[in-house]
């Protein structure tokens, strides 16, 4: 692909319609009201959304800090309203502090896959012949990776960031980004529009990325919104392993792996941690249904 | 048999909730059917025939609402039966057929299975017995080999079977009431004449009333005795096919009978005369007259003030009209095509493009054990040519091949074997990708399926300025003007611009198309089906479009069709083919008069004619268009010729009679003998006056 050929893609917008465009996709995103399912998974995301940008405000301990005296009694109590762990810690500052890797690390390695998985999708689907064969076979063999065991050998290898989370969740998650878009590209591509596209003589990266994706946006769409929340349990899993963000610093999983032997004692410990997961990703889920039944509508 | 009417619609309302409220898509009809009547259902896109289709079983889904009114079927309230009762009644006593067969059969079961479970269901019919009726209902549908097609799976028929099919399920159970809705719209006209044959025999002899749903008018008179002519969900004319055709009296019925492509018309002595605008939106109903705002005849004063209620006419029973102009309207005539002046084209002009020995071989890929399935022959010498600034027709049903020619000439596909010529530079082994700027600009292409031909993520101004930035030299960064001038040519509003595809009526789009494929000033436009998809009434307006870009611009114009009436109305040349070889190639005036090929015979005894007194010998074809296989050695009709002499029509290929100008038909029946054997079947129209 040649660079003109890349540039002249990336000005398809002129700035004259920019203002009308930003309308539409305020028109976009206030149809989401339309559907019951969507507006409460995005009032969900939006409390966690709040709580993670306001955990400085919200948080009425610093995250770390041992309360020694609620060690006796960590229930929950006025000074810690949802308790504290087996160290004296806060609850409450460390669900809202460990909202914030979550909620950056989850979204950040959808989009990765998302981006790459489209490359690859579109590249395969358009072309179709050998390079579709190297691309499937390539993420075939991804895809067969038990992933736990993949992330366990990676993340101790490179060792455990929050930028290694990201490259692996986006690493494994684009292969299946790619088999949803190669399968909408196959069929996008026998469209009309295609061939009227190559009858002014559009060259296949304008074909891939201005005719053909974004017609798969709305499959694509709920795909990363259900992709989102199962990143969500995996970093959960991963601090639950230990092979998660670096303590002491709060993360979800991992006040669950530090906790669960306390279960039959002190269940709170474990369970609240638990309890923001889960609804997080309900939360995706549901505006993941809820984006299906309104893409269904049209 | 209870008394009184069979169906009854007391004053029916439907609406629809919608995003933006309740839409009241029929706001109130009344009609009745007798027993064993056949009743036709006519109106545009939209008009809500539809409804009433689905609203008789209860089939609106959850949005659709009866608001008011009584549906009586058998003198029973619809609306009043139970799930069981109901479940009675559709099937056993009211049976459906849709437009598409395939979504009404189900794919994983055998046509006989499906069939037999009729009876048994409905009747409690034993195995056996249910099997002997579904091999007696086969026969009566005139399927060749029944017990053959009770084993086979849907898919491995061909449409017409499929619809054929679906008529046998939907009789086998002996209801009174049989709801076709558009059953044919998607068929080939020479199967399409076949269905409508058979459903009218069908009807003679089992004495079932057919409630008949149809944008055409057309095939409407071939199947029933009495037409309803609907409008914004209203009726508003009613009566004996007679009445409707000979004496119409509502100005929108005396519009869809004037848009009717004949075969006695053609473009330049006698336009189509479309009905203006277009099909608005239920939502907003003005008082008075839904029609007023598109009718010719219209008084302001008296149409748009009260609702017009439908009134019977004086003098003519069972004639009613919902008109107040109705008698004050002058007797209606239909145009016809004048005989005298129906000269040839244009005299021969320079070739633009043309094509010589043009082949194109498919070669289906290889099986994991290597054994490939045997070469597709899609395009078999194929010998065109198209004159500057006019109209080459290529006709055939489907699957003969002409969608590819489209698909070659546009370098969509690369052919195998000879040349295409545009403009003296050979362009057959160009695909698309590797013509120059200069070669795209000179040809361009309009489809068939107007919700694909649009990207539904962009905007019309978008669709079109990227055509014209791409293809006009010169192209100034902002292309509005551009685009506004486009949407001129093409009859659309410049506003039209901001619009997304599926804002637009499907006629809409259609222009749309036609406004980019302008773009770059083509010389030569390959058309593939633009209008088959397309309303008769919208059809008309776009046939006209094209013949008038035409004359105005003097582009050539390679118009793909099935439609005989259309190609006979815009074209000039017409090359007819069949299993991917032409079989008559001429001008239009002489492919249309005897000698005729066998193949275009048949063709042209198949096309509806929309006049209730015309009945004609019908050369109905046996089978469907076979494989086209590479082995082939005769002729390529052999197989389904009613002409056929013998042997040497399946083992020699025929030879190419060269007649008068550029007229010539590959038969092994000398034309002389074509011509005396073929008297009896003369252009219907011209035969008359």
């Amino acid at each position: 692909m040649s660079a003109p050929a890349t540039a002249e893609v990336l000005s398809v917008s002129p700035p004259a319609m920019s203002r009308r465009r930003a309308r539409d996709l305020w028109r976009g995103v206030a149809r989401v009201g339309e559907s019951r399912p969507a507006t409460v998974g995005v009032l969900i995301i939006l409390f966690w959304l709040a709580v993670a940008a306001l955990a400085p405000l919200l948080a009425p301990y610093p995250p770390n800090a041992s309360d020694l005296a609620a060690l006796a009694h960590p229930t929950p109590s006025r000074a810690h309203w949802l308790g504290t762990d087996h160290l004296g810690r806060d609850l409450l500052s460390r669900l809202a502090w460990g909202a914030r890797p979550v909620l950056v690390i989850a979204p950040l390695a959808v989009l990765g896959a998302t981006a790459l998985g489209c490359l690859l999708g579109l590249a395969a689907g358009y072309h179709r012949r050998w390079i579709d064969l190297v691309l499937t076979r390539a993420c075939d063999i991804v895809l067969s990776f038990p992933v736990i065991i993949l992330y366990m050998i990676i993340l101790t290898h490179f060792g455990s960031s929050a930028w290694n989370i990201v490259g692996v969740l986006t690493l494994t998650k684009a292969p299946i980004i790619a088999r949803i878009v190669r399968g909408l590209t196959l069929e996008l591509r026998e469209r009309e529009y295609v061939a009227a596209a190559k009858m002014r003589g559009e060259s296949a990266l304008y074909i891939m990325l201005v005719e053909i994706l974004p017609n798969a946006r709305g499959p694509l769409l709920v795909d990363m919104c259900l992709r989102t929340g199962y990143n969500i349990i995996i970093i959960g899993v991963l601090g639950f392993l230990g092979i998660g963000l670096p303590p002491p610093d709060p993360d979800w999983g991992g006040m669950v792996k530090d906790t669960y032997g306390m279960m039959s004692v002190w269940p709170h410990m474990a369970l609240v941690p638990c309890a923001a997961i889960s609804s997080l990703v309900i939360g995706f889920n549901l505006l993941a249904v809820g984006l299906r039944e309104l893409g269904l509508r049209d | 048999m209870t008394e009184g009417p069979l169906l009854e619609f007391r004053d029916v309302a439907i609406a629809y909730a919608t995003r933006g409220g309740e839409v009241p898509v029929i706001p109130g009809l009344s009609f009745r059917m007798d027993a064993g009547e056949a009743m036709g259902l006519v109106g545009e896109s939209g008009c809500g025939k539809s409804t009433v289709a689905l609203s008789i079983v209860r089939y609106l889904g959850r949005a659709g609402r009866l608001v008011r009114g009584r549906i009586l079927f058998e003198g029973r309230d619809l609306a009043t039966l139970d799930a069981a009762e109901l479940r009675a009644v559709r099937g056993r006593r009211i049976a459906m057929v849709y437009q598409d067969p395939m979504a009404s059969l189900n794919p994983v079961m055998t046509v006989g299975r499906q069939l037999m479970e009729v009876p048994m269901i409905h009747e409690g019919v034993g195995a056996a017995a249910a099997h002997d009726r579904a091999i007696e209902m086969l026969r009566e549908v005139k399927l060749a080999d029944p017990d053959a097609v009770m084993t086979r799976y849907p898919h491995q028929l061909s449409g017409g079977q499929q619809q054929r099919i679906v008529i046998a399920m939907a009789l086998i159970a002996e209801p009174a009431l049989l709801v076709m809705d558009e059953p044919t719209t998607g068929l080939d006209v020479t199967v399409e004449a076949a269905v409508l044959d058979l459903v009218r025999e069908l009807r003679r002899r089992r004495r079932t009333a057919i409630l008949f749903i149809s944008h055409n008018l057309g095939t409407v008179v071939r199947v029933c005795d009495r037409i309803g002519v609907m409008y914004r969900g209203e009726l508003v004319e009613e009566g004996s096919v007679r009445q409707i055709f000979t004496d119409p009296r509502h100005p929108y019925t005396r519009g869809l009978l004037d848009c009717l492509p004949a075969l006695g018309r053609d473009k330049r002595h006698a336009p189509l005369v479309p009905i203006p605008g277009q099909l608005e939106p239920a939502l907003a109903r003005p008082p008075g007259c839904g029609f007023a705002a598109r009718c010719v005849h219209v008084d302001r004063a008296r149409c748009t003030s009260a609702p017009i209620p439908l009134r019977p006419r004086d003098g003519a029973r069972g004639h009613r009209v919902a008109c107040v102009r109705a008698a004050e309207l002058a007797p209606w005539t239909r145009r016809r095509a004048d005989a005298t002046a129906a000269a040839d084209g244009a005299g021969a002009s320079d070739p633009v493009i043309s094509t010589r020995h043009l082949g194109k071989l498919y070669h289906p890929r290889a099986g994991l054990f290597g054994a490939g399935r045997a070469p597709v022959r899609a395009l078999r010498d194929v010998d065109v040519v198209a004159g500057r600034g006019q109209t080459l027709a290529i006709v055939g049903e489907s699957g003969c091949g002409k969608s590819t020619l489209a698909k070659v000439l546009a370098g969509i596909e690369v052919a195998t074997e000879g040349h295409v010529v545009l403009d003296g530079a050979e362009i057959g082994g160009l695909g698309v990708d590797r013509r120059s700027r200069a070669l795209r600009r000179k040809l361009q292409m309009v489809f068939q399926n107007p919700e694909s031909t649009l990207n539904p993520s962009h905007t019309v101004g978008y669709a079109i300025g990227r055509a014209l930035r791409r293809l006009r030299d010169g192209a100034p960064a902002d292309p509005s003007a551009g685009v506004a001038r486009l949407l001129e040519i093409v009859k659309l509003a410049p506003e039209l611009a901001r619009r997304k595809p599926r804002q637009l009526s499907g006629g809409e789009k259609q222009r749309v198309a036609i406004a980019r494929a302008l773009a770059g000033d083509p010389d030569v436009i390959v058309a593939d089906e633009p209008v088959s998809a397309l309303d008769v009434s919208v059809q008309a307006t776009i046939v006209n479009l094209l013949a008038e870009l035409q004359a105005a611009r003097g582009t050539t114009l390679v118009f793909i069709s099935h439609d005989l009436a259309v190609v006979r109305y815009l074209a000039d040349h017409v090359a007819v083919m069949y299993l991917g070889a032409v079989v008559e190639f001429g001008r239009v005036a002489s492919v249309f008069a005897p000698p005729y090929h066998p193949y275009t015979e048949a063709l042209l005894s198949a096309v509806p004619v929309p006049d209730p007194d015309r009945q004609y010998a019908r050369i109905l074809l046996e089978g469907s268009v076979p494989r086209a296989s590479e082995a082939l050695r005769g002729c390529p009709f052999a197989s389904r010729c009613p002409r056929k002499v013998g042997a040497v029509c399946d083992d020699t290929p025929p030879p190419v009679h060269r007649l008068a100008g550029d007229h010539r038909i590959a038969c092994h029946i000398p034309a002389g003998e074509l011509a005396t054997l073929q008297t009896g079947l003369v252009e219907p129209q011209r035969q008359e006056r």
